[in-house]
């Protein structure tokens, strides 16, 4: 991994004297120091924790309530992912995630991407309206939209459908301030001499303004798959059971299925709930944050 | 409401300024070009109409009304949900709780987040992989980390409890029925699930700013306070203004970790903000009307807090 792995900005030599002079700076040493410190400490903060449900998933039920707390599971058990993977039609919900997260994220990637052709490198009127109006929705929260958007899919039929999840979430606002932002950069020269060369307005796209745009293009898709992936208050809204709930929804349905919530297979759950997402992260995290600090929050 | 291409975030050094890529005119063909534009932005903003302007104007109107979600018709009863909404006990406790859960998160997410990045904006090693791993809790499920951390927090046999007994030899408090401790349960969970956002966004803001600026002052022997307020708080500042709005629309708007860790109590409304009484009001007591009320204030609350943010920023850019 490079120093630009997780910022997204390429090293150059420069930068790096201006890091060396700054620590300097504020205080040289002691600076470092408390660099290597706070490093620790937020290590220790954030692996804690997972670390503590990893270990309550393998370990044996008794174990799980016991004080002072076992931090080391003896002996480990694959008992409580049996249990996860059985008790609560683990493998639908999955299923359903994996479903409504391709189709939903591939509608927005595409849509995102001929909204900001169109409203980047096409002439008509109206364009900045329009764009304005499209970048508005990103200030509208999901929870004012909920009530009416209930009662009008309820009213279509299409509570416990995949249709229901997935068409009310599939505009796209900030995928295409993104994505414009991208298709502006690209040298006028080039668009130019492609037009000149004969290429029509979606052989440019695809021939010439979508090639060069493929490290923001991964970047929005990466994030729309990690959002989609997570979404939690509508599907929960829409779905009723493992016909079409997904994965964070199971989560909480498989909370509600034990009186006494029986840790070890919840945690064994939330463990697999986690590791796709986690594991994508980690192989694309550059991109990802690299998409993160170019444009705004919501997918 | 901002537009947010006035806001958008340092991308710092992410090529050369953007040469707007205006087609010449091609001769004799506009209205293909208008037809192909139409064709390719009307499934976009036909979605984005239906199903967030649509319901965004729709939900003023449920507002006025004594709806159940599940009926046909809602009855108009003028301001009566929204004057049954200013006596309403528990929304003091519910204004309250969110003023608290978001004061916190935004406030102590965004300083945690700057200083965890000038920390880590020097060459120490190993600190890809602490980058990395601070940024991780984001990319999980808002439901995984609240299912998480509630076993974490558990009272008897939680980590938190054990590390008490362990190191400091203290009894925790019952965050699970005690309305005060539970907030902070959930306020603490959802900060360890989002720091890495506005630490990535400050040290992208860091790696792109002006070195030099801080050298000079430095040869001008300021000291490191006011090194820190003059001249890198200012250089921050247009981080500071999009990460503010930013942060705090997420942070009002939670609704996972508050649905799995506690579903608004202890005790009643313990950790229930605006948009948690939304979805109470709404789908589990049948008071769909009253639900559309309670989110109609949110909103104007949010265009109210987003205008001013918009005006301070521009007076500190301006003066």
């Amino acid at each position: 991994m490079t120093e630009s792995a997780i910022t997204g900005v390429d090293p150059d030599e420069s930068s790096g004297r201006a890091h060396q002079a700054e620590a300097a700076s504020f205080g040289g040493v002691l600076m470092k120091v408390a660099g290597y410190a706070a490093m620790v400490a937020v290590l220790l903060l954030v692996a804690a924790p997972l670390f503590w449900i990893v270990i309550t998933s393998i370990k044996e039920r008794p174990d799980i309530y016991t004080q002072p707390a076992q931090w080391w599971p003896s002996p480990p058990t694959a008992d409580g992912y049996k249990a996860a993977t059985t008790d609560i039609e683990f493998w639908s919900y999955f299923k359903n995630s994996l479903i409504i997260t391709t189709i939903l994220s591939i509608a927005k990637i595409v849509l995102g991407v001929l909204s900001a052709y169109a409203l980047s490198l096409l002439r008509f009127p109206g364009r900045t309206i329009i764009f304005v109006i499209v970048i508005a929705a990103l200030m509208v929260p999901n929870q004012i939209t909920v009530i009416s958007n209930y009662a009008l899919v309820s009213q279509l039929g299409w509570r416990n459908t995949y249709q229901g999840i997935i068409i009310p979430l599939a505009g796209v606002a900030f995928g295409t301030f993104l994505m414009r932002n991208q298709f502006l950069s690209v040298p006028g020269e080039i668009i130019e001499a492609a037009r000149l060369d004969g290429a029509g307005p979606m052989k440019l796209l695809w021939r010439v303004v979508l090639p060069m745009s493929w490290p923001t293009l991964i970047a929005f898709s990466i994030i729309t798959v990690v959002n989609e992936w997570n979404e939690y208050l509508w599907p929960f809204l829409m779905s009723d059971d493992a016909r079409t709930g997904t994965l964070p929804v199971g989560l909480t349905q498989l909370q509600n299925n034990d009186g006494i919530t029986n840790w070890g297979p919840v945690m064994a759950a939330t463990v697999l709930a986690m590791l796709p997402v986690l594991i994508v992260f980690l192989a694309l995290q550059r991109h990802m944050i690299k998409g993160l600090t170019a444009g705004a929050v919501k997918g | 409401m901002t537009a947010p291409p006035e806001i958008s975030a340092p991308a710092p050094r992410s090529g050369p300024p953007a040469p707007v890529g205006k087609p010449p005119r091609r001769s004799g063909r506009p209205y293909g070009e208008w037809l192909l534009a139409a064709g390719l932005l009307l499934p976009n903003l036909l979605l984005l109409v239906l199903f967030t302007y649509r319901p965004l104007v729709d939900n003023i109107r449920l507002s006025f009304t004594d709806w159940n979600i599940s009926a046909p018709v809602a009855r108009y009863i003028g301001v009566q949900n929204y004057v049954a909404w200013f006596h309403d006990g528990n929304s003091h406790q519910v204004l309250l709780n969110t003023l608290i859960f978001t004061v916190a998160t935004v406030g102590i997410s965004m300083a945690l987040g700057l200083a965890l990045a000038m920390l880590l904006d020097q060459r120490l090693r190993g600190r890809n992989l602490v980058r990395s791993a601070i940024f991780a809790p984001f990319v999980i499920s808002g439901a995984a980390v609240g299912l998480a951390f509630q076993f974490v927090f558990d009272p008897n046999f939680g980590m938190i409890r054990d590390l008490a007994d362990r190191f400091l030899g203290v009894s925790v408090p019952d965050f699970y029925q005690q309305p005060g401790w539970a907030l902070v349960m959930v306020t603490t969970t959802y900060i360890w699930k989002n720091l890495g956002y506005t630490f990535v966004i400050y040290l992208a803001a860091l790696q792109g700013r002006r070195a030099d600026l801080d050298e000079a002052a430095e040869i001008d022997g300021a000291s490191a306070w006011r090194r820190f307020s003059k001249v890198l708080l200012p250089q921050l500042r247009p981080t500071t203004f999009f990460l503010s709005i930013t942060v705090l629309l997420n942070s009002v708007q939670v609704f996972d970790i508050i649905n799995v860790m506690t579903r608004g109590g202890p005790q009643g409304y313990g950790t229930t903000t605006l948009v948690y009484q939304v979805y109470r009001e709404t789908f589990v007591n049948n008071k769909a009307g009253y639900g559309a009320t309670i989110a109609t204030i949110m909103f104007l609350i949010l265009l109210v807090i987003t205008v001013v943010q918009v005006r301070v920023m521009d007076r500190g850019m301006n003066s």
